[in-house]
């Protein structure tokens, strides 16, 4: 653990960086606690709010705090079926991160890979990929998402879809912006002249330099992708309701919200806001550390 | 014996939207196995542009609009991109100015050779990296099995001009072009660097282009000296031949210009006027506006003169009247 600390690597730099900032400390140990949670859900949850048989209908909307038939205590309420909302919210998180994190990463492999082989081959294929991010980043992220989603029907496969398709736009960009300015420097040229194939320059050479850029949009675009898939099922077209996220439980919420019944919604909204938030400052963090014209 | 290198009227021509530059505009030159040339002159005379013709690097715009390059028996001009890829590093190597960018700043030193072993020889990693080893024993480096692991940021800027030699020796090539390789050192780690070159081309029999503003290291390490202005060879000859007894005014102002220890406290003669702009050279021989011997004679182009071993392209050499 020290020697990660202290040795001149990228992962050195980048937790030496976020350690020395007391909010990106805090930043990082909250998205680390929920991932932790969220991998845990069916172990830590106080009951499986999807098995019909745990849950109890005359339970329903109970307020945080309050205890069931059988004497449960539903810290968080319950919902209209009588679900823990604790629970639920858990469950919710697994999802909420999976698809996120998922959406994110296919993300950044298809985009990276389009930046590299725009900055690379130069010519006619740069201008065809940037013209097509060009075209991507012009459209509202939304709005294309929806139009996916209407197109293709619902499902947590097509979300993750319509998530990458909106967001490896950004990857490739920056990439290919990264990129050109790598493959200008003497190394590259230094590797042509002893003969080293365009492949293993591209994705040897070339793309390990680009990694402190790609962590951070990597961060920022998981934390958009997340917020991305919650709007989506909060208007009711992103997952099924078989497998609800922190976005539709908030959207399930919303509709006895104004009966007084805050909590169904409130509560997975606050822990959307948390994670979001957490991924965000922790981004930025990495950003200000590992950016090479801010680094001292 | 023919020779290893021959490059026969080579011309390298960029064209941009403001017009063609004729960054490299008719150069001979001839390199036999063993042999250290010196290739001199101002920035933008072309000789670091004729180098990369020569390895097959040149990026657009930038073309060879014509000539030969034989090395070893095959015109090079000819060659598609592969073939010239299969030549660079293992028959034809590079060593370039700066030291501190010319290695891959987030891989260790043993990838980056291992890698260059694999990419030409079929072995296995425990034998590229043996020679990988051996390659950085040879150029000096202590504890070289060590130092394998290391990143060049590790190093300093002599051992990493070192680490770089080692890169372009791993193949034994039978071409290396330096390129101002001492330039961004200091001076006591650019005798380090010089002498350890100089043993491995006398130990390895390589031919070596050695690209330099500095007369003075030519001088020292050089069999042979080509002196280049405005993209063409304006003198070549033996080392002490040509800074003995200059032919052309060029080489001769070059050399006056050079700081000698005998003339402490005398003002540093320069060429007086500036290298003409790539774009609009003038008529004739190039260095006319510059020159104190220049007549109307020199309007016209100066075709070459060759001489035994010692060629140079003035209407009114020096050391003619005599």
């Amino acid at each position: 653990m020290m020697a990660v600390l202290t040795a001149d690597t990228l992962t050195g730099r980048a937790l030496r960086g976020v350690l020395d900032s007391p909010k990106a400390t805090v930043a990082l140990a909250v998205c680390f606690l929920l991932v932790l949670a969220a991998i845990l859900a069916p172990a830590i949850a106080p009951q499986n709010p999807y098995d019909l048989m745990q849950i109890d209908l005359f339970d329903s909307k109970l307020p945080p705090m309050s205890r069931g038939y059988s004497g449960m205590l539903y810290i968080l309420g319950t919902d209209t079926q009588g679900r823990d909302m604790l629970s639920a919210m858990l469950y919710g998180l697994r999802t909420s991160l999976a698809v996120g994190l998922t959406a994110g990463v296919l993300a950044m492999a298809l985009g990276t890979m389009l930046g590299l082989i725009a900055a690379y081959m130069g010519g006619r294929v740069d201008a065809l990929i940037m013209r097509f991010v060009d075209l991507m980043l012009g459209l509202p992220t939304i709005l294309v998402a929806l139009m996916i989603l209407v197109v293709f029907g619902q499902g947590t496969g097509k979300v993750i879809l319509a998530l990458i398709f909106v967001q490896w736009a950004y990857f490739a960009r920056t990439v290919r912006a990264t990129a050109m300015v790598e493959a200008e420097k003497d190394y590259v040229v230094a590797a042509r002249c002893l003969g080293i194939r365009p492949a293993r320059i591209l994705f040897a050479h070339l793309l390990p330099n680009c990694l402190p850029v790609l962590i951070v949009i990597g961060s920022i675009q998981v934390a958009n992708a997340i917020a991305a898939e919650a709007t989506l099922s909060f208007l009711g077209i992103g997952l099924p309701i078989t497998e609800p996220s922190l976005g539709l439980l908030i959207a399930n919420g919303y509709q006895v919200l104004l009966a007084g019944i805050y909590w169904m919604s409130v509560y997975p909204g606050l822990l959307l806001l948390v994670l979001v938030f957490a991924i965000n400052v922790l981004g930025d963090r990495l950003r200000l550390v590992l950016n090479p014209r801010l680094a001292t | 014996m023919s020779a290893l290198l021959e490059v026969d009227d080579l011309r390298v021509w960029f064209e941009t939207p403001a017009g063609t530059i004729k960054a490299v505009d008719g150069v001979n030159l001839t390199l036999n196995r063993g042999e250290i040339v010196g290739l001199v002159g101002e920035s933008g005379s072309g000789k670091s542009i004729t180098g990369f013709s020569i390895i097959g690097l040149l990026d657009p715009p930038g073309r060879i609009a014509g000539g030969r390059i034989v090395f070893d028996g095959t015109d090079l001009t000819g060659l598609d991109g592969e073939s010239l890829r299969q030549l660079r590093g293992r028959r034809i190597a590079m060593i370039f100015q700066d030291p501190m960018m010319t290695l891959n700043p987030v891989l260790s030193i043993g990838t980056q050779m291992i890698e260059t072993v694999l990419t030409h020889r079929r072995v296995s990693r425990d034998e590229a990296r043996a020679r990988a080893s051996a390659a950085l024993g040879r150029v000096g480096i202590p504890s070289p099995e060590e130092r394998l692991n290391a990143y060049p940021h590790e190093f300093s800027g002599g051992m990493r001009q070192r680490v770089a030699i080692a890169m372009a020796l791993l193949h034994e090539p039978d071409l290396i072009i330096a390129d101002e390789p001492t330039t961004a050192l200091d001076v006591t780690i650019q005798a380090q660097i010089l002498s350890v070159v100089q043993d491995l081309v006398a130990e390895m029999g390589m031919a070596l282009i050695w690209i330099s503003h500095d007369l003075g290291v030519v001088a020292g390490l050089a069999n042979r000296i080509a002196v280049m202005y405005a993209g063409r060879i304006v003198e070549e000859g033996a080392v002490d031949d040509v800074l003995d007894r200059p032919r052309h005014p060029y080489t001769q102002g070059l050399i006056a210009s050079t700081p000698m220890a005998n003339q402490r406290g005398e003002p540093l003669r320069q060429i007086p006027g500036m290298a003409p702009r790539p774009l609009n050279r003038p008529e004739g021989c190039a260095f006319r506006p510059r020159c104190a011997y220049a007549t109307d004679a020199c309007l016209s182009e100066p075709s070459e003169t060759a001489g035994p071993a010692r060629s140079w392209r003035c209407f009114h050499p020096l050391g003619e009247e005599e």
